[in-house]
């Protein structure tokens, strides 16, 4: 093996990048939600379009087709996501009058402008979730490229017939399949983006510097998603709600010690929308109501109530 | 490439010399919180992509991140409240970049052992010489760090080289977690030096049970108190060894962690018939009172092969 192997520029104090500071959970400012929310818990819906002909460069989307063309089988599992199980979704949210953020690709929102409207004229709010499940940011781009796809995908939001474009920039980010070149988090800056949620390093959001300007991280539970537990898991409906009121249980419990936390979980149309899991869904919502400081806030509340104290 | 890495020989578990622990108790407790570092930027080994996916992965490096920034307190909070000391699965780049969590290691006596330099660091393809450069690295990176010696080694990743444990055994290292083949310490057949072969896991390794398996968190509670049960039931024949690794990033999720308190609470209310200790104790424990037996009963039985480790007779 060339020496090279063994030679650690980055070994040193801190981080190995300069994005953020190392920072222990006892070092941390404590922060607090508006009200009295102890707890702020962010329901991120991914609203993804998979080609039938991914390229799989430079990896598959988890989400991407898996048997031989043409792949109808897991296509249309995922269409069912967009047709059916986003509108369950809507159902028990409105119904707890609960706001989400809905994380819309490129080419959901240049298909299907009216599901976007939908979203759109509710109270949720809308974050950019990249170009398509098939455009994948990665260090093999050029930035120039990056950005090519980061405007794309800005400007397939809106229609004449639906006007579900965003009246200002977009505010938030995440990225497809969360994956990033060392560059994604500066070209998002520069574009104005406010939030991402790709990240996940605390139980809070951290400020993310870059050479134009900084973006909030605000953390996304890999290990809590509906697609980690359900999908890729198998786990049953009951066991991913016990394992979120665990969670919350738990940062009620550190409340006094390191003050207001989050959790920021996915809810994937064509898994947790599925008939037989949605009530798992409700119990949660239901939970949530019936919890004292437990709030649902949207990315675009913590990203603002986070800044206001950062 | 050998078919048989001859690094111990056969040894049946039924009717072993029986082992004791100290105070006559029949299973030793370890707990090794794997205290690592990824690499936002690691170079590429040719046999091993340091991220599955990408390099960078900021949802898979930020994760790790988060097991330094919260996870690790959870945790240690967690055995401070059950009096157990954790023997350190360590990356011992971590002692440069995170330096307050060694100090609180060393705070509360625990031991470290070396994982490697970092976890994003293999072992494939390194010569013997960049194999001893790394080892060297680690004895003098923890010892300036900590006052400690390391005496306990976890190859990097679980990467290894046909050198590895005579390496390791060539630099007085005491115990290797790297095998799996049993419950019990026993002599591993390295060039020169003692080295024991500790039971670490991959069984009951939170790494297994919830991201490869999938388990849930009671599930693995529940692993773990069958696995208890199992080993001390055994050890009342011979003394056996029980590890739980466990990493912060994972277990120190808010969903794992008062779970998995359930399976250390049910342990430690054992105290009676279990010796909590770390692994540089019982490996001293085993090769100043069992190493000879261990050895004299596998010739005994017919089953020694001779040769070392990748060196057949």
């Amino acid at each position: 093996m060339n020496d090279s192997y063994l030679e650690y520029p980055g070994r040193g104090y801190g981080q190995d990048h300069d994005f953020y500071d190392w920072r222990m959970v006892q070092k941390r400012p404590k922060l607090k939600w508006d009200g009295d929310t102890k707890v702020a818990v962010c329901l991120i819906v991914p609203l993804e379009f998979f080609p039938l002909n991914p390229s799989g460069s430079p990896f598959k989307h988890p989400g991407a087709m898996k048997t031989p063309y043409p792949d109808l089988r897991h296509f249309t599992v995922r269409d069912y996501g967009n047709r059916v199980g986003v509108f369950r979704i809507l159902e028990a949210l409105e119904a707890h009058n609960i706001s989400a953020t809905f994380a819309v690709d490129g080419e959901v929102a240049r298909r299907y402008p009216c599901l976007v409207n939908r979203i759109g004229t509710a109270e949720h709010c809308i974050a950019v979730h990249g170009l398509s499940t098939d455009k994948i940011h990665h260090s093999g781009l050029t930035g120039d490229m990056e950005v090519a796809w980061i405007i794309e995908a800005e400007q397939s939001f809106g229609s004449e017939d639906y006007p579900s474009g965003f009246n200002d920039n977009p505010s938030g980010w995440m990225s497809p399949a969360r994956n990033q070149s060392p560059r994604t988090l500066e070209l998002l800056a520069a574009r104005g983006y406010r939030y991402c949620l790709d990240w996940e390093m605390d139980q809070v959001p951290v400020t993310a510097q870059t050479g134009a300007g900084n973006i909030t991280l605000i953390p996304n539970s890999y290990e809590l998603s509906d697609f980690t537990l359900l999908h890729i898991r198998g786990q049953s409906g009951d066991s991913w709600l016990a394992q979120i009121g665990a969670s919350i249980d738990l940062l009620l419990e550190e409340y006094a010690r390191y003050g207001s936390q989050m959790l920021g979980l996915t809810l994937t149309p064509y898994v947790i929308g599925q008939p037989f899991r949605i009530r798992a869904l409700r119990m949660l919502l239901d939970h949530i109501r019936d919890t004292d400081g437990v709030e649902v806030l949207t990315a675009d509340a913590i990203d603002k109530q986070f800044r206001e104290q950062a | 490439m050998k078919a048989d890495p001859n690094l111990y020989d056969y040894w049946p578990y039924a009717g072993r010399p029986k082992i004791e622990w100290p105070g006559g108790k029949k299973l030793a407790f370890w707990v090794t919180p794997n205290i690592e570092f990824y690499e936002f930027l690691p170079p590429d080994n040719p046999q091993r992509r340091p991220w599955p996916h990408a390099v960078p992965n900021v949802q898979q490096y930020s994760q790790r991140d988060f097991g330094n920034r919260v996870g690790q307190w959870r945790l240690m909070e967690l055995l401070d409240k059950y009096s157990l000391r954790g023997s350190v699965s360590l990356n011992v780049a971590l002692c440069d970049h995170h330096p307050e969590i060694i100090e609180a290691c060393v705070k509360r006596d625990w031991e470290f052992f070396s994982h490697g330099t970092y976890n994003t660091r293999y072992s494939y393809g390194l010569t013997p010489e960049q194999e001893r450069a790394v080892l060297d690295d680690s004895i003098r990176t923890v010892e300036k760090a900590t006052g400690q010696r390391i005496r306990g080694y976890l190859a990097p990743a679980l990467t290894h080289t046909e050198h590895t444990l005579d390496l390791i055994a060539e630099n007085d290292f005491w115990y290797s977690c790297d095998l799996f083949q049993d419950d019990q310490p026993q002599p591993l057949k390295t060039r020169s030096g003692k080295l024991v072969s500790m039971p670490y896991s991959l069984e009951v390794n939170d790494v297994i049970t919830y991201s490869v398996m999938g388990f849930d968190p009671q599930r693995y509670t529940d692993i773990l108190k069958h696995h208890f049960d199992q080993l001390l039931l055994e050890g009342e024949r011979s003394g056996t060894v029980m590890c739980i690794p466990v990493h912060p990033y994972l277990v120190g999720q808010p969903n794992r962690l008062r779970r998995f308190e359930e399976a250390l609470k049910y342990i430690c209310a054992h105290s009676d018939d279990v010796w909590f200790a770390t692994g540089k104790e019982i490996a001293r424990h085993f090769t100043d009172n069992y190493w000879d037996q261990s050895l004299s009963d596998i010739r005994a039985r017919g089953v020694a092969t001779g040769g070392t480790g990748f060196n057949h007779e």
